[in-house]
């Protein structure tokens, strides 16, 4: 039986280091001497018959039956989504379980790519996505999914990562992120479990304690890091629960269970329309934010399905629907209208009319690499974040 | 004489002469019984966990998560530090704790399926307790958030009873509710049959000893049941030992244990290096559990 | 035996585990009826719009239908290893008996996370595709353990002597296989077979890490507590595999006499004789057995 064990073990030795992709990507900006795996493909002239079939990795609320049924009605594509709950998650299902399960990703800019360059999305025929030329400019061919001119899938919405807070708790609308970290409220907070939420806290103290010379909050030398650790440790006799689920944060609000917490605006729009006294702000220190990409999986077992499911939802009414549903800003110029008709004033609210000053604000996800933008090589890579986040909530 | 025995030896129909064959042979019958059955467990298990195994020396690409196969021992000198300790202490003593608890519960239950319920209330009894285990788990569990939470279902009876709102929901208080409920049938069923295998002669030579209700229950019911307890206790221990969904969906700040800490490095980190390593851990100490409990077993021998 | 008062408090206390084993068995079934989507107390209104919903969810029966199929496929799987392994273990004395036993009951003793890790990297590292094909061989590796347990739990009670008297009639040994065996070992069978579907049924922790694309009942009802739009629907559905099951379980209960025991001094070789004695729990008696190191004869 041991023997069995051992000569298994010793096989899996011998069949060595074949595993590991080509590429030892070592930084954000810093991969810009490599070249992704799948730049050379081919991409398709035209899109061909559906297969029936379409296999989706998305976040909650990225294939609701609104737009996903007239969808599957007119390409005959039946749509499964699995959800993940955050980047690495969608990285890894890509990576593990993802040689020719899944057609397409619906990932976040610091997952476009680590997925780029570990091979597992391929480029698309941009010209086969005929919305695309009624795109925001700035998110045509944004860094974070087209690299040497090609693109590798479509722009599909962006967002920040909100202030939830119950109305009765916050009578006005809080203005700081301090509310998060206030022991008046302790027991009270609920924050994403998600070891990206260092960058928050990162974030708050660059508004907070400019002595600690913080600007990229996904760029945090060793003192920088220690800094934010230990504010997030005092945070932690604060918090009830660190969310893993977006219902969780839902079920947490709804029964009164937490008054203010981190959320994407998924929470709060489900929150109000099951009548919750609760909204969202984005405080006087900014926001993190994602900006989600429909990217196509390398070994995709139907890309004619996917084709059709990057036309179908880059079209300004789904876009629309899209972005009121979850709370985020459409990529599509022409979807501002439409979200004004499906509920008035969201337009502005979510910044669509005037998106790209707004997206600017935001400080999107990013990996955070050993070597920094500038060239140092003295920032905390993620992996240690992981560590610390596991200590912070431990 | 041997002329005819010999022909009535050729007449013998082919299934007899295999199985004459086999007779003789009991390597073969062994064989063949064993082999397919075996080689799924060395091929499909043991197989998987020793690449498991070897994944657990291995590193993770941070940037494309891919593995590689450098081999060392950071994982395991990692979870040597004080935050992976205090989980797995933290895991373990739930697990000890849900299996007392469990045993408790369940011991009178089975004491009274088994030896004070009509034949028809045993069946229907026993229905009861298999029942729960077709509904859901993950809404089992998920029905409790609601119980728990506050102002749900728990602290409104309370009100209702005069006692006062309690609000434990996402603790492991809550926690240790949920993981009893839930591996509640697995202890119940194992401490019936040990209860229901015991003759009543051994009841009634207690009594005619002299020995008065409680302390044959105590000198002879228990010690006879104890073998099933520790058959459920196996159940309950390594199921809280591994479980990630409930301290996910009922669990509080304080709530990282083994199974979802394995589970967030496996999604959350995508470093199934490092999971593999903390997966060791579990089985390591279901191991030992698993000696222990034989050795206690053994003692028992019927 | 006992005194009133204790018989008091017993029934006191059976009415008591009855009522927590089926408090949130009862509001599942109420919050299937919930209008709202959010599940909070006190129920926020009552409405059977979900019943409708789940009835023409193509995604609810997809999933129904695949963890059946795993389902089944996996206890066939395990009704021929299991049983196999049962009677290899029992009847034959080998090299490294004692170790294949302890092996055997292995992928129910490890937590299943365990179990879902060590495929997931198996099957990565050979190339395998998760797919349907890889949930029942998850399924099928705890299932085997259960069928196992059951059968050797039965066999253990069955006296030898059976087989030789066969044997003394002339039966060869197919035949004492036929007749003898198999119905001896059928109650065992049925008990087990429907154990491992019930495990199969309602697993999620492994079938995540073996699972493609696809998604069997548990998957799906995974997916959307993640999403929580569609709560109640899963309270429905969850309700209906309940009342669908109620009466083979009754039903299964009463075969295999999992009351019907005798509890005289003679029990085991009466056991024996009228079969059912014990296969109903079975998985708690051959648990016992384990426990027990009942490795002799």
């Amino acid at each position: 039986m041991l023997l069995a064990a051992a000569s298994a073990a010793v096989l899996v030795a011998a069949c060595g280091s074949s595993g590991s992709s080509g590429t030892s990507a070592s930084g954000g900006s810093g991969t810009s001497g490599l070249t992704p795996p799948q730049a050379s493909t081919p991409v398709p002239a035209s899109v061909g018959k559906g297969e029936g079939h379409l296999n989706l990795i998305a976040w909650e609320g990225y294939a609701q039956p609104q737009w996903v049924k007239p969808f599957e009605q007119a390409t005959g594509c039946q749509v499964s989504a699995k959800y993940a709950g955050s980047s690495s998650e969608m990285v890894s299902l890509m990576a593990n379980g993802g040689g020719g399960q899944y057609d397409m990703v619906s990932a976040s800019g610091d997952a476009d790519l680590r997925l780029i360059y570990s091979g597992d999305v391929k480029p698309i025929n941009i010209n086969l996505i005929p919305q695309w030329k009624n795109f925001h400019p700035f998110l045509q061919n944004p860094p974070f999914n087209t690299i040497g001119g090609k693109h590798y899938g479509a722009s599909y919405e962006f967002g920040p990562n909100v202030l939830l807070y119950s109305k009765k708790a916050f009578p006005t609308a809080p203005t700081s992120w301090s509310v998060i970290y206030n022991p008046k409220y302790a027991g009270e907070v609920t924050v994403p479990n998600n070891p990206i939420q260092i960058a928050d806290a990162a974030l708050y103290l660059s508004k907070t304690k400019p002595s600690l010379g913080i600007t990229d909050p996904y760029e945090l030398t060793q003192p920088q890091f220690n800094a934010t650790v230990s504010l997030l440790k005092q945070q932690k006799p604060l918090i009830k629960k660190y969310w893993d689920l977006a219902s969780q944060e839902i079920s947490l609000f709804q029964s009164g269970t937490t008054v203010v917490g981190a959320a994407w605006p998924y929470q709060t729009n489900t929150l109000v329309a099951a009548g919750a006294k609760v909204a969202d702000t984005i405080p006087s220190q900014g926001a993190t934010g994602w900006a989600d990409t429909w990217m196509l999986a390398t070994h995709a077992p139907h890309p004619n399905c996917a084709y059709k499911w990057v036309q179908w939802v880059t079209t300004p009414k789904v876009q629309a629907e899209q972005a009121v549903f979850f709370g985020e800003t459409p990529a599509n110029k022409l979807a501002c209208p439409i979200m004004d008709q499906l509920s008035k004033g969201s337009c502005a609210a979510y910044h669509a009319n005037a998106p790209e000053a707004y997206f600017q604000t935001l400080k999107f996800w990013k990996t955070p690499l050993a070597t920094c933008d500038d060239g140092k090589n003295d920032c905390v890579p993620f992996q240690q974040w992981v560590t610390a986040w596991t200590q912070i909530t431990g | 004489m041997t002329a005819t025995a010999v022909r009535e030896d050729q007449a013998v129909s082919g299934g007899a002469r295999v199985s004459a064959a086999l007779w003789r042979r009991a390597w073969l019958r062994a064989t063949l019984t064993l082999s397919p059955p075996l080689a799924w467990f060395l091929v499909i298990y043991l197989a998987s966990l020793a690449v498991m195994l070897a994944t657990a020396f291995w590193t993770v690409n941070p940037f494309t998560n891919s593995l590689e196969h450098t081999w060392s021992l950071a994982n395991f000198q990692q979870i040597f530090t004080s935050t992976y300790l205090t989980i797995i202490a933290r895991t373990v003593i739930m697990a000890a704790v849900v299996t007392v608890t469990d045993a408790v519960i369940a011991v009178p239950f089975a004491y009274y399926m088994a030896r004070v319920a009509t034949s028809r209330g045993r069946q229907a009894l026993f229905v009861a307790v298999l029942l729960p285990l077709w509904a859901s788990y993950l809404a089992r569990v998920y029905a409790w958030i609601v119980i728990l939470q506050k102002g749900g279902t728990l602290s409104w009876t309370f009100q209702k009873l005069g006692l006062g709102a309690v609000n434990i929901g996402y603790t492991n208080t809550a926690m240790w509710l949920v993981f009893s409920y839930i591996w509640l049938p697995f202890m119940i069923v194992p401490i019936y049959a040990a209860l229901e295998r015991i003759p009543d002669s051994l009841l009634e030579a207690s009594g005619d000893l002299g020995a008065r209700n409680w302390r044959t229950v105590r000198s002879v019911l228990l010690p006879l049941a104890l073998p099933g307890v520790v058959a459920g206790s196996i159940f309950t221990f390594s199921l809280t030992l591994g479980d990630f969904i409930t301290p996910i969906l009922v669990g509080g700040a304080n709530s990282n244990f083994i199974g979802n800490v394995i589970y967030a490095n496996i999604g959350t980190a995508g470093n199934l290096p490092f999971a593999a390593a903390l997966a060791v851990v579990p089985i390591v100490i279901m191991i030992f559990y698993l000696l222990g409990a034989r050795l206690l077993g053994a003692f028992e021998a019927m | 035996m006992e005194g009133r008062l204790a018989r008091i408090g017993l029934r006191i206390w059976v009415a008591g585990v009855l009522l927590f084993l089926f408090v949130p068995i009862a509001t599942i079934c109420l919050y299937a009826f919930n209008s709202s989507n959010v599940q909070s107390w006190p129920i926020a209104g009552l409405s059977t719009k979900w019943f409708t919903v789940a009835w023409n969810d193509p995604q609810v029966r997809a999933a129904f239908a695949l963890s059946v199929k795993a389902g089944l496929f996996a206890t066939a799987v395990a009704l021929l290893l299991g049983s196999a392994a049962a009677f290899g273990v029992h009847r034959f004395r080998f090299f490294g008996r004692e170790a294949v036993s302890l092996l055997l009951v292995l992928p129910l003793a490890l937590p299943g996370i365990i179990t879902g890790i060590a495929l997931n990297s198996a099957f990565n590292f050979a190339g395998i595709d998760l797919s349907v094909f890889t949930i029942i061989i998850g399924h099928a590796t705890f299932c085997i353990v259960v069928v196992y347990n059951n059968v050797l739990a039965r066999l253990r009670r069955v006296s030898g002597s059976l087989y030789e008297a066969a044997a003394d009639l002339g039966a060869s040994g197919l035949f004492t296989f036929r007749t003898v065996t198999l119905p001896v070992m059928s109650t065992a069978l049925i008990s087990g077979a429907l154990l491992a579907f019930a495990l199969s049924f309602d697993e999620v922790i492994v079938t995540t890490f073996t699972a493609g694309a696809q998604n069997t009942l548990p998957l799906w009802i995974f997916g959307a507590i993640r999403l929580g739009q569609q709560l109640p629907e899963v309270n429905v559905v969850v309700t209906f595999v309940l009342l669908l099951t109620v009466i083979p379980v009754a039903i299964a209960v009463r075969l295999t006499g999992g009351g019907g025991m005798t509890r005289s001094s003679a029990g085991t070789a009466r056991g024996a004789a009228t079969g059912p004695a014990g296969a109903g729990a079975g998985d708690g008696q051959a648990a016992v057995d384990v426990a027990l190191g009942a490795n002799e004869p």
